[in-house]
């Protein structure tokens, strides 16, 4: 039943500045790159992609950056929020040396995609772009899996100065990539699409969303997409044919908002 | 076999839409057609996407022409921009959805921007429009006429909106202005959407046919609630909503049935349809139409195209071969 369940916080981690995890117990099967509509009562509900995945808890990962991830962020194990889901089509593995590309806290749901690729034995390097390093998270996490992470900072306070999706560049025109997995500012994935060519490419989109189920138009892309259903994954070819993408999202009222 | 036919050209400044190709089947020498018409609309079909459904921008309206729809309402727009409610703005329960999203929407100006997109469709385009005055109301409708729509449906029945909605649909005298005010503005139709949770629906059906409709469309959603009991909270952020899908169709069935009974005009059956079978009910309770929104959900974008084959299967089991003969077959 698509309604919010009530469910108890687990657990509640601090991973980087303004950022934490916080996990809460789910038994059904969940894909890398799926979401739970989060209910915090009284305040709001909104999309999370999963950050964590095992067989009985799932978990999220965010930046408190608005009211309800404010209230997101004060909460602790024992308190309860609801949750519905998980919605959307996930990620698909498709190759053998795959590039992963996350942006700021898009890194998050790269995580158990990266953990499921590396233990499907699948060569794996990862780019963790943040504008500094206080911001970085997840990085022990990554290496604890065995990819090649490297890290891009915006400001150069550590590894790769620059964008993330610059760095990627460099790597695709050096090395055999077979496919590209991506979570981030939209513009980055937007210029990561350009330098992949025919390298087949998925990448998470983010939209306001309302119903999750596919009727209310709110997160609709290009011809009538919606990202709650038809995405948030969508494949290079798909986003080649959508005007939207890396331009605009749109507000409550269904205003265009450009990046 | 399927063939199609085209209906002759329209004449000027009414909101007749361009040619269109009715949706006829040939099954042995029964010739089936669902084609259809609301006044001076032809639809080539029954099927219209009813407002508030995957009508946010021309993309997702495309979309459901795609999937077969014989037209389409927009979502209603406001003279200014609207966000709407907070999350949870829409449920699932048992039996049907619940919503509350408050009339989001970016005001008329930006959302003609999408309507202008969607010119080239045969189609016709429906502005569903709200407002709190007979002023408002005017102003609006000339604005959809003038981004092109073939006709406006106004929102007088929305349930879960202060000032406006049913708070407008439910004052026989106000609606009596709106309407006729409207229709001295307009010359493209005008079809008004009532509310099932009014005591004197019959009433208001009449004024409103005196006022000058073209149409009504008969339901809105049931005003209705969902309460969480571990958190001791109703769920949706506004408290209250509208019921919509199955749990409402035999709340529908019945308002259309009654409403035809004291009006000529011709009327648009909505709530809980979601197969052929049930258009075909509405049909038969008085409908020249119906629309479909939750279906959306319970079937996917292509149920326009799957009731349309369900109601055609159902007409040729039974050896009707136009959409009118089933028009108040019930009214014995």
């Amino acid at each position: 039943m698509n309604r919010p369940r009530i469910t108890t916080v687990l657990s509640s981690t601090v991973e980087a500045t303004d950022i934490k995890t916080i996990t809460f117990p789910y038994t059904g099967d969940v894909k890398p790159g799926q979401f739970f509509m989060i209910w915090i009562p009284g305040v709001d509900e909104i999309p999370m992609s999963v950050s964590q995945i095992t067989s009985d808890m799932v978990g999220i990962t965010f930046r408190n950056i608005g009211d309800a991830t404010h209230a997101l962020y004060d909460l602790e194990k024992g308190d309860h929020i609801g949750i519905r889901g998980p919605y959307g089509n996930g990620f698909t593995l498709i190759g053998k040396r795959l590039l992963f590309v996350g942006g700021g806290t898009g890194i998050g749901m790269l995580a158990p995609l990266v953990e499921q690729a590396k233990k499907n034995k699948k060569a794996a390097t990862v780019i963790l772009g943040v504008k500094t390093k206080n911001q970085l998270f997840f990085e022990d996490r990554f290496q604890r899996t065995g990819a090649t992470v490297l890290i891009s900072t915006d400001d150069g306070s550590m590894g790769y100065k620059g964008l993330a999706s610059e760095l990627a560049k460099d790597i695709i025109t050096k090395e055999r990539i077979d496919a590209v997995y991506t979570c981030g500012p939209e513009q980055m994935m937007s210029s990561l699409l350009g330098f992949c060519n025919t390298i087949p490419f998925q990448a998470s989109l983010e939209r306001y969303m309302k119903c999750a189920i596919g009727i209310c138009g709110q997160c609709c892309i290009g011809n009538g997409l919606r990202v709650c259903v038809d995405g948030p994954i969508f494949d290079g070819a798909t986003l080649k044919n959508i005007k939207d993408f890396g331009l605009y999202r749109r507000d409550a009222a269904g205003r265009k908002i450009l990046f | 076999m399927l063939t199609s036919v085209v209906f002759p050209p329209p004449s000027l400044n009414t909101g007749e839409n361009d040619f269109i190709h009715a949706d006829i089947s040939r099954c042995g020498d029964l010739v089936v057609d669902i084609s259809t018409t609301i006044g001076p609309l032809r639809l080539k079909n029954p099927t219209m996407l009813a407002s508030g459904i995957m009508d946010e921008d021309a993309g997702s309206m495309q979309r459901m022409i795609d999937c077969g729809a014989g037209a389409i309402v927009t979502k209603s727009i406001g003279v200014q921009p609207r966000d709407g409610y907070a999350n949870p703005t829409v449920i699932e329960l048992d039996h049907g959805i619940l919503n509350a999203m408050g009339l989001p929407n970016p005001g008329i100006d930006l959302y003609g921007e999408e309507i202008k997109k969607l010119q080239a469709t045969k189609v016709p385009i429906i502005g569903s429009i709200y407002a709190a005055d007979a002023n408002e109301f005017a102003r609006l409708a000339e604005k959809m006429q003038r981004f092109g729509a073939n006709a406006v449906e106004l929102n007088v029945s929305c349930p879960h909106a202060k000032h406006y909605g049913l708070e407008v649909g439910s004052d026989p005298a106000l609606l009596h202005e709106i309407v006729s005010f409207v229709k001295h503005h307009v010359s493209i139709p005008v079809f008004v959407k009532v509310s099932p949770n009014i005591m004197n629906l019959v009433e208001m059906a009449q004024t409103i046919e005196n006022a000058g409709a073209d149409a009504i469309v008969a339901i809105n959603t049931v005003k209705a609630m969902k309460i969480d009991l571990e958190t001791t909270r109703p769920l949706l952020a506004n408290k209250t909503g509208g019921y919509s899908g199955k749990a409402i169709k035999p709340i529908g069935v019945r308002c259309v049935y009654d409403i035809a009974q004291a009006v000529k005009i011709p009327l648009i059956g909505v709530g809980g349809i979601t197969t052929g079978e049930d258009a075909i009910e509405y049909f038969m309770a008085g409908a020249s139409a119906v629309q479909i929104g939750s279906a959306v959900y319970y079937r996917g974008p292509d149920v326009f195209n799957v009731v349309c084959e369900e109601i055609k299967t159902w007409m040729k089991d039974h050896e009707y071969s136009t959409i009118t003969e089933l028009i108040g077959a019930a009214f014995q």
